[in-house]
């Protein structure tokens, strides 16, 4: 056991291939789009809305179909349950979600250039953390929004749940909601830079690579 | 006394049995037979035409079909094959429907008046062909021309000229929207606002005609020119193309050139055999404005063809004539005498010829009379009291008649054997009943679809579940792609469509909503922060912001005697999201169109508390939709 953390221990120094540093290059390249393209998406049907309703959680921005109107739409039809408005400034995470997806670029882009395993790892660790985390914040802010409806609002609702993954049935509206593009992209991201330990990983498991403890 | 008796219940008898087999011979009363039984008896099969007008839930029409709406002052929005009627845009008439006419800047526009006599619809055009921009259309009434703009189907101007008195021959649009039509249907004393007595008719009454420029950019009608013309009546006109651009033509009639105390114009104006049709080459109109042969009459620059030869002709034409209608490939100009049982072709090329060889039968004021049998290509025999004609695109035209109340299709030149016109004249369709106008899909452009006609009838007796003595109108829609023409449908409107244009409907690109990023109105307010009621004087100004169920400000609070402003804007960008704004007991009721700011301006000069609401349904708690207007004394 012992020597198995020794060996991963001093295979965190384990140089990567031209193939892998290639690999975390790209998965830096993959962050760039996320910026500019929606991360999920939400879609309201109703039988008086038959062309739907959509709303895009950008990075930065949530974005309402229609050239932004249908955000207002949503709004103004939550208003109506006594659902807080849905105003983008209201959520700091389209503030520190970009800023974290540009330090993960920039640590991305370090551990290309650093060339170990462990820079490798540290990014994937910490894009995890960051993956869980903008997730449940996500569930905490759809939670809070749907449960927290204004007790004078003229129209009763139990307090509800918007579906996060999938489709619900919510009044009228038929929602579905599902990751979009840049969602994604950080799937992508995820998988070039396990590839790219896979590969490094897989050259000293056949001892043919130049590790810096066997050169 | 027993004698007497007997023959006196034989004859009782007699008249019982008498009056039982009239009544049973005679036709049921319409609508109570069986629907078959009562078709057109144009061989119209039910079944085919059930589906050729059918139009599923949720799917939608071919063609626009925009109706004049004669003295109700609007038009009518209709769709074919369904003909089914889908809007009214008003023009001429306050609509509280739309709000029209209640807010400040379409009452300007409307200018005192609370009706007008819509006749003639017609489209702009690029290159002969309609381009989906704009729709003109005259008020017979008031020397009028308005102009709906197809990107809101709202109208934004009414142009009122001086000295044209019943505009009717209006509003025939130019191959390139270089000038809308007007033109003097009943001739009055000349400059506008002069007294003369009607014994005075022939010398000191004239006709107008004008034309009205429209700017290519944005559509403003202004007056660019008037020709002064004998006091005949100026009736339907149309615009050369093609071959014929350049030219306009107006049929007229009293070419008698007299109103008779008493006499019955009708009488009076049908003594000679000729009308005239008035032919206008409106470059040598443009060119004599340019050279300066205007004078400024009545506030308008007008043209003496004494003064400037060379820009009116006219050509003669079987008595009391109707429609003068150019033929789709601009080569043929048919005109309609409504007492006579031909139409006559006439052959741009001969026009041209006549005049320029100045070919002459006399000259009437200062216009040339052209030879008529110089100028004529034929009469074609097409039957009793043609009125208007339509074209389909493949060599045939329409003519609607209306003492026949049918509609006659007939083939256009060249005609190889002259001798014999009647085989030209190839089908025949009745109508119910008496046709006025006709038009076919896309009639007077350059290319006519050729699938659909429908006919114009002034009259439906009997052919609907009774309303009562104030019967409406009827337009049959009738198939024309086939030899044979088919009727397809009966559609009724309000009175009085006098005419109908078409359009394909992938031709206008309307908008549903007013964009927010679009509104210059400097009163428009989009958040409830912004709205307010503010006090000059005696002047109490509001900007006030409608949205689903609340206006805000919601109360206004004013002292009788106070002049109130109020700007309201609907916020909402859904589409149908309309909200009113009406007061209670100050009559008003302004309908305000999602991203649209309105305008009322009224006097506070009842005291009391008045609510006001929303009059234009839009959501679950549109009841709730209201507030208070406080006048205090």
């Amino acid at each position: 056991m012992n020597d198995f953390f020794k060996r991963f221990t001093n295979a965190l120094d384990t140089p990567l291939t031209l193939q892998s540093r290639l690999f975390v290059f790209l998965a830096a390249l993959v962050l760039i789009p996320t910026f500019i393209v929606p991360l999920w998406h939400m879609t309201f049907v109703a039988q008086q809305y038959p062309e739907g309703l959509n709303l895009y959680v950008y990075s930065h921005d949530l974005v309402g179909g229609d050239g932004g109107n249908d955000l207002t739409e949503i709004n103004v039809l939550n208003h109506y349950i006594g659902m807080a408005e849905l105003k983008p400034e209201d959520f700091s995470e389209l503030k520190w979600i970009p800023l974290v997806i540009g330090i993960l670029g920039v640590l991305t882009l370090r551990a290309a250039a650093i060339g170990d395993l462990r820079a490798v790892l540290d990014v994937i660790v910490g894009s995890l953390y960051f993956g869980v985390f903008s997730m449940w914040t996500f569930y905490y802010k759809l939670s809070y929004y749907g449960t927290n409806l204004d007790p004078r609002a003229s129209v009763e609702v139990e307090p509800f749940m918007p579906p996060m993954f999938g489709y619900k049935l919510v009044g009228q509206f038929d929602v579905w909601s599902y990751p979009a593009l840049g969602s994604y992209l950080f799937l992508v991201f995820g998988a070039l830079l396990i590839a790219a330990v896979f590969f490094t990983w897989r050259t000293i498991r056949s001892g043919v690579s130049g590790s810096g403890e066997k050169s | 006394m027993k004698t007497q008796g007997i023959p006196r219940l034989v004859v009782l008898g007699f008249i019982c049995v008498l009056v039982w087999t009239l009544s049973g011979c005679a036709p049921d009363p319409p609508g109570r037979s069986g629907r078959g039984a009562r078709g057109a008896g144009s061989g119209s099969d039910v079944t085919d035409a059930a589906l050729a007008t059918y139009v599923p839930p949720g799917d939608l029409d071919e063609y626009y079909l925009f109706y004049s709406g004669g003295h109700s002052g609007q038009i009518f929005v209709s769709g074919i094959p369904s003909m089914r009627h889908i809007a009214t845009i008003p023009v001429f008439t306050p609509y509280p429907g739309t709000g029209y006419g209640f807010d400040d800047e379409t009452r300007e526009m409307l200018g005192g008046y609370t009706w007008g006599d819509s006749h003639h619809p017609g489209f702009s055009e690029t290159n002969g062909e309609y381009d989906g921009r704009w729709l003109f259309i005259n008020d017979n009434a008031n020397g009028r021309m308005a102009r709906i703009d197809l990107r809101d189907f709202k109208t934004k101007q009414i142009l009122k000229i001086p000295n044209i008195s019943a505009n009717h021959g209006s509003s025939f649009v130019t191959p390139n929207s270089e000038y809308v039509t007007m033109a003097t249907r009943m001739s009055v004393p000349f400059p506008e606002g002069t007294y003369a007595d009607v014994t005075e008719y022939g010398t000191k009454y004239k006709g107008i005609v004008a034309g009205i420029a429209i700017d290519p950019d944005d559509g403003n009608m202004t007056l660019a020119w008037e020709i002064l013309a004998p006091p005949f009546n100026y009736d339907l006109g149309d615009a050369g193309k093609g071959p014929s651009d350049g030219f306009m033509f107006w049929t007229c009639y009293n070419s008698e050139r007299e109103f008779i105390e008493g006499g019955k114009l009708e009488v009076t104006a049908s003594q000679k055999d000729k009308d005239y049709i008035l032919a206008i080459d409106w470059r040598a109109a443009e060119k004599a404005v340019a050279d300066g042969k205007a004078k400024m009459i009545g506030g308008a620059p007008v043209l003496d063809p004494l003064d400037a030869p060379g820009i009116a002709y006219f050509m003669p034409l079987a008595k009391s004539p109707h429609g003068v209608d150019v033929s789709s490939d601009g080569q043929w100009i048919i005109g309609s005498g409504k007492l006579s049982p031909t139409t006559t072709v006439y052959n741009i090329d001969k026009i041209k010829k006549a005049i320029a060889d100045e070919d002459f039968e006399e000259t009437i004021d200062g216009i040339p009379v052209l030879t008529y049998t110089s100028v004529r290509e034929a009469e074609v025999p097409v039957g009793l009291g043609p009125l208007h004609t339509q074209f389909d695109g493949r060599g045939y035209a329409y003519t609607s008649l209306f003492v026949e109340s049918a509609v006659a299709k007939w083939k256009l030149p060249p005609y190889d054997d002259p001798s014999n016109m009647e085989q030209y004249v190839v089908d025949k369709i009745p109508v119910a009943y008496n046709i006025g106008h006709l038009v076919s899909a896309e009639g007077d452009s350059m290319s006519p679809d050729g699938n659909y006609l429908v006919a114009l009838n002034k009259l439906s007796k009997g052919r609907h579940i009774s309303v009562g003595p104030s019967i409406p109108e009827s337009a049959q829609l009738i198939d024309i792609s086939g030899d044979k023409m088919k009727l397809l449908y009966d559609a009724f409107t309000e009175p009085e469509p006098h005419y109908a244009v078409t359009i394909k409907a992938d031709k206008i690109n309307a908008i549903e909503v007013y964009p927010k990023e679009e509104s210059d109105n400097p009163n428009a307010i989009w958040t409830a922060e912004e709205a307010r009621v503010e006090r000059r004087g005696n002047t109490v100004e509001v900007w006030m912001l409608a949205v689903r169920s609340f206006f805000a400000p919601d109360v206004i609070r004013v002292n009788k005697g106070d002049t109130v402003i109020v700007h309201v804007t609907n916020i909402e960008q859904t589409r149908d999201e309309l909200h009113g704004f009406a007061i209670n007991d100050y009559n008003i009721n302004v309908v305000i169109d999602p991203g649209e700011t309105k305008t009322v301006t009224f006097k506070a000069d009842k005291s009391g508390v008045f609510a006001f609401y929303c009059t234009n349904f839009c959501s679950a708690l549109h009841q709730e939709m209201q507030g208070y207007l406080l006048v205090k004394d």
